[in-house]
C-alpha cells in the first residue's frame, strides 16, 4: 500500500540503561538511537543526542571499542512548577560499539548539529602487500 | 472524559489472577485520563513534552533532534498550543550497508490544551541543540493576582 502521507512518528520511551556508566554518573543514563552504516572506506555513526553540546560530549576509541558519552545539563530554572513531565530531560547518553575494522584515528571526523552526532570513521587502508625476497646462500 | 472497564480480561482463562495485567490496565486508564485533560481529539503522541510554569509563563520543551526549525509549525489559539513538523533522514549516497537503523523519521502533529490562556502575541519559540523550547506568557487576565482582604 502506498500513501502520500508521511508516516506519523510514534513516541517511544527514552531507552534507559542500567550499566557501568550509570554507576559513575549522577542522573539517568540513556541509550541514544543510532544509525550505523559503512562503505568500503569508512564507517559512519549517526546518534540522536538532543541537548548535548560539543563541550559535553566524549568520544573514545580504543581496542576496537567505540564509546559515546554525552551529558545533558538540567535546564529548568528555579522557581518553575511542573505541569506535565513526559520525558526525562537531564542525564547522560551512553553507548558502546565494537568495531570490526581498524579505524584510522587521525582521520576521524565528528560533527554535532541540532543534537545529532555524525561520526565518520575512515578505515585503515589495507597494508600494501610486501614481497619478501628469499635470499639463498 | 471517558472511562474504560478495568477488570480482569476473559481472554486468558488460564490465569485467574494476573497482577501484571491489572497494573497494565490501570496504567492505561491513567494514561487515557491524563491525556484527555490536555489533548484534543485528533492529536498525535509525538514528541513527548515537558511543560513547566511560573507565575508569568508556561514553558514547553521537546526533544527534536535533527529537524528543520524553519519547517516547524507552532500555533496558539486561546489556551491551545499546536506543534507540527517532520523529521527527515537523508538517504546516504553510494554503496552503503546498514548495521543499525534505529532513528525514526516522519511527520508529527500534536495539540495541547493548557490550563490557562496565553498571550498569543508574545509566544516565543527557540530551537537549539535539538531541543525546542516554547515560552508562552500567560494572558493578563489569567495571571494570579493577590487579593487584599479588607477589614474595615
Amino acid at each position: 500500500m502506498t500513501s502520500n502521507k508521511q508516516e506519523a512518528m510514534q513516541a517511544t520511551e527514552k531507552h534507559e540503561l542500567a550499566s557501568e556508566a550509570e554507576r559513575t554518573r549522577p542522573g539517568a543514563v540513556f541509550s541514544p538511537a543510532v544509525d550505523i552504516f559503512e562503505t568500503a572506506t569508512e564507517i559512519t555513526v549517526l546518534a540522536d543526542m538532543p541537548g548535548v553540546t560539543s563541550d559535553h560530549l566524549e568520544i573514545d576509541l580504543r581496542d576496537g571499542v567505540l564509546t559515546l558519552e554525552g551529558r545533558v545539563e538540567p535546564t529548568r530554572a528555579e522557581g518553575q512548577d511542573v505541569v506535565i513531565s513526559e520525558y526525562v530531560e537531564s542525564g547522560t547518553f551512553f553507548r558502546k560499539f565494537s568495531l570490526s575494522d581498524t579505524i584510522d584515528q587521525t582521520k576521524i571526523d565528528a560533527t554535532l548539529t541540532d543534537g545529532v552526532l555524525r561520526l565518520r570513521l575512515p578505515k585503515v587502508e589495507k597494508a600494501q602487500p610486501r614481497r619478501i625476497e628469499v635470499k639463498s646462500k | 472524559m471517558f472511562l474504560r472497564r478495568v477488570l480482569p480480561s476473559r481472554r486468558d482463562p488460564g490465569s485467574w489472577f494476573d497482577p501484571g495485567r491489572m497494573l497494565r490496565d490501570f496504567e492505561q486508564l491513567l494514561d487515557v485520563a491524563s491525556r484527555s485533560a490536555w489533548a484534543s481529539p485528533e492529536t498525535g503522541v509525538f514528541p513527548p513534552l515537558n511543560i513547566t510554569r511560573d507565575s508569568n509563563c508556561f514553558y514547553v520543551r521537546a526533544e527534536l533532534p535533527g529537524v528543520q526549525a524553519s519547517e516547524l509549525e507552532i500555533t496558539t489559539e486561546g489556551n491551545k498550543l499546536s506543534l507540527a513538523g517532520s523529521r527527515e533522514i537523508a538517504t546516504e549516497k553510494g554503496d552503503v550497508s546498514y548495521h543499525r537503523r534505529e532513528r525514526a523519521a516522519g511527520s508529527f502533529s500534536r495539540t495541547l490544551v493548557l490550563p490557562s490562556e496565553v498571550d498569543a502575541e508574545r509566544v516565543e519559540a527557540r530551537y537549539q541543540d535539538g531541543i525546542l523550547t516554547i515560552t508562552l506568557p500567560l494572558s493578563d487576565n489569567s495571571r494570579a493576582r493577590q487579593i487584599t482582604v479588607r477589614t474595615d
